[in-house]
């Protein structure tokens, strides 16, 4: 008899362990279950980043004018230089894609502090997030898996997701007027997810950051230089960083306390106030195979004192997600990347 | 004739309760941390620096045990029962202490910032090798379930002594103090 409680207890308190590890809702949405999603959709490529995972590694410093002391106590805007590296992408699971300007690029860079902290963050290329919520997203990669049959994703799917998300409908309406520019070196990158920023008094803003490049706008042309080469805007990239350094302005954003933080689909008004911080400075590239930045995890979520998450649903989600991804690849054998490093050297 | 000692000292059993709350705390959110994404940012906040407490309140418990006399185990443990509980509080003291370290030593190799608190952040203590954290990172799983075990075997030995042979083994160790009858 009292063994039998004394069963019922253990059980009980394993039982209870179970339940805070999510044996008992198998549905529930977790990084695991997320980073399937991804495998599913593109296939799994030993030792690559399970999204974004065509890329190279750059490196290069940010020079801070001191305009950004006012909005956050984070050191990295004490006027002054720090060290960057940092890493340009293509979005999806494909490590071997061909280039193409439509595809959704990225750029994550990771700032080094004097005071031993860190800022990373990962910037694309689109004026906005598709997606509202992780749900959205991942109920947004199931329907985009390719259907067995065709090979190709089936369109009553998608059709049937976007019926369901107006917001994600609103989003990629923003993100098909946005003209994409011919390469890496003149894209404008952003931080899209909202942040707030901590002054010396303690007060916090709400923020959006971006990347605007200096290298003048130019449209994008017709992709068919990737016919001969796959990696033409890689190479193009590289080619540019050998001849000068490529600079971006680092823009803060200020929001207003109406505009939205937890919703990533939706753009702040255009007059918005914006701080010109910096500068980054990108001169040194080199193939993922020699640089450090293939064994980064560009976690948004790694802040600096003075930088702080906002309520927007995604953060925390990143994060997860992109540990989970970091974990997988990094026990797996490395596979040579499309851009190798002979590509780089030439 | 000097009075037998009953009891864990004042110290020992203050630390005894606090590092269980500690360890339960924390086996909690590290199986919680890894399913969620929610709240992954907020469980990994508490999770590092209250790895890195246990890790030190587990070297002073175990220095300070050196230099403290302990109550003799009860009369009713056979010398069997009392070297598997020996064998359980070292297997205890060694996973208290090698967990947060694996934790601290994972994060290093994986190049991640160990932030405790603020701009408070602890030293890399391995170089940085994906391989290395990959292998650290399965250990740290592994190693916690192991930990989750030696406390139910430990909770429930002491359970079996409480109800079935009922021979007062909790006494050595409740907050309060307790006289001999």
């Amino acid at each position: 008899m009292r063994l039998g409680v004394i069963g019922i207890v253990l059980l009980a308190v394993a039982a209870g362990f179970l339940y805070l590890g999510g044996w008992f809702s198998p549905n529930a949405l977790t990084p695991a279950r997320f980073v399937d999603a991804f495998e599913r959709t593109d296939g799994v490529f030993s030792g690559f980043r399970r999204n974004h995972a065509k890329g190279v590694g750059v490196s290069g410093y940010f020079d801070s004018n001191g305009q950004g002391v006012r909005l956050s106590k984070a050191v990295v805007f004490n006027a002054g230089r720090v060290p960057v590296i940092g890493r340009f992408s293509f979005g999806g699971g494909d490590p071997h894609v061909a280039d193409a300007p439509t595809m959704v690029r990225g750029l994550g860079l990771l700032f080094r502090l004097p005071d031993g902290e860190e800022w990373r963050t990962a910037m694309v290329s689109l004026p906005v997030f598709p997606f509202q919520t992780p749900q959205d997203f991942y109920d947004n990669l199931v329907a985009s898996q390719p259907d067995p049959k065709t090979g190709k994703p089936d369109p009553a799917k998608m059709a049937a997701f976007g019926a369901g998300h107006p917001a994600t409908v609103k989003a990629i309406d923003i993100i098909q007027r946005h003209a994409p520019s011919s390469g890496f070196e003149n894209t404008a990158f952003n931080g899209l997810n909202a942040f707030r920023f901590i002054d010396a008094t303690g007060a916090s803003i709400p923020v959006r950051w971006s990347l605007a490049p200096v290298e003048p706008f130019v449209a994008m042309t017709p992709a068919a230089t990737a016919q001969t080469d796959k990696n033409y805007m890689f190479d193009a990239l590289i080619a540019s960083i050998s001849q000068h350094s490529l600079q971006w302005h680092l823009i803060v954003t200020i929001g207003k306390p109406e505009d939205p933080t937890n919703d990533a689909t939706v753009a702040w008004p255009e007059a918005r106030e914006q701080v010109d911080v910096g500068t980054v400075t990108l001169d040194h590239i080199e193939s993922e195979e020699t640089s450090p930045a293939r064994d980064i995890n560009f976690d948004p979520l790694v802040l600096p004192t003075g930088m702080a998450p906002s309520d927007d649903p995604l953060l925390s989600a990143r994060s997860a997600i992109y540990s989970q991804s970091f974990t997988r690849r990094a026990g797996e054998t490395k596979t040579p990347s499309a851009v190798t490093p002979a590509e780089v050297g030439k | 004739m000097a009075t037998e000692q009953r009891q864990f000292t004042h110290l020992m059993r203050f630390l005894h309760w606090l590092m269980a709350a500690m360890v339960l705390t924390m086996l909690g959110i590290g199986v919680a941390m890894v399913a969620s994404l929610g709240d992954y940012h907020r469980l990994v906040s508490i999770h590092r620096p209250l790895g890195i407490a246990i890790l030190i309140l587990v070297v002073i418990r175990y220095v300070n045990r050196q230099f403290s006399s302990l109550p003799p185990f009860p009369a009713t443990m056979s010398a069997m029962e009392r070297t598997a509980a020996h064998a359980s509080e070292i297997s205890l003291y060694a996973l208290l202490f090698v967990l947060p370290l694996i934790g601290w030593g994972m994060l290093s190799a994986a190049r991640f910032p160990i932030v405790l608190c603020g701009s408070l952040h602890l030293p890399p203590i391995l170089p940085h090798n994906v391989m290395l954290y990959a292998f650290l990172r399965k250990t740290h799983t592994v190693l916690a379930y192991l930990l989750f075990l030696a406390f139910i075997a430990h909770f429930g030995a002491i359970l079996f002594h409480t109800l079935v042979v009922r021979d007062r083994i909790l006494s050595r160790m409740v907050p309060w103090r307790v006289d001999a009858r």
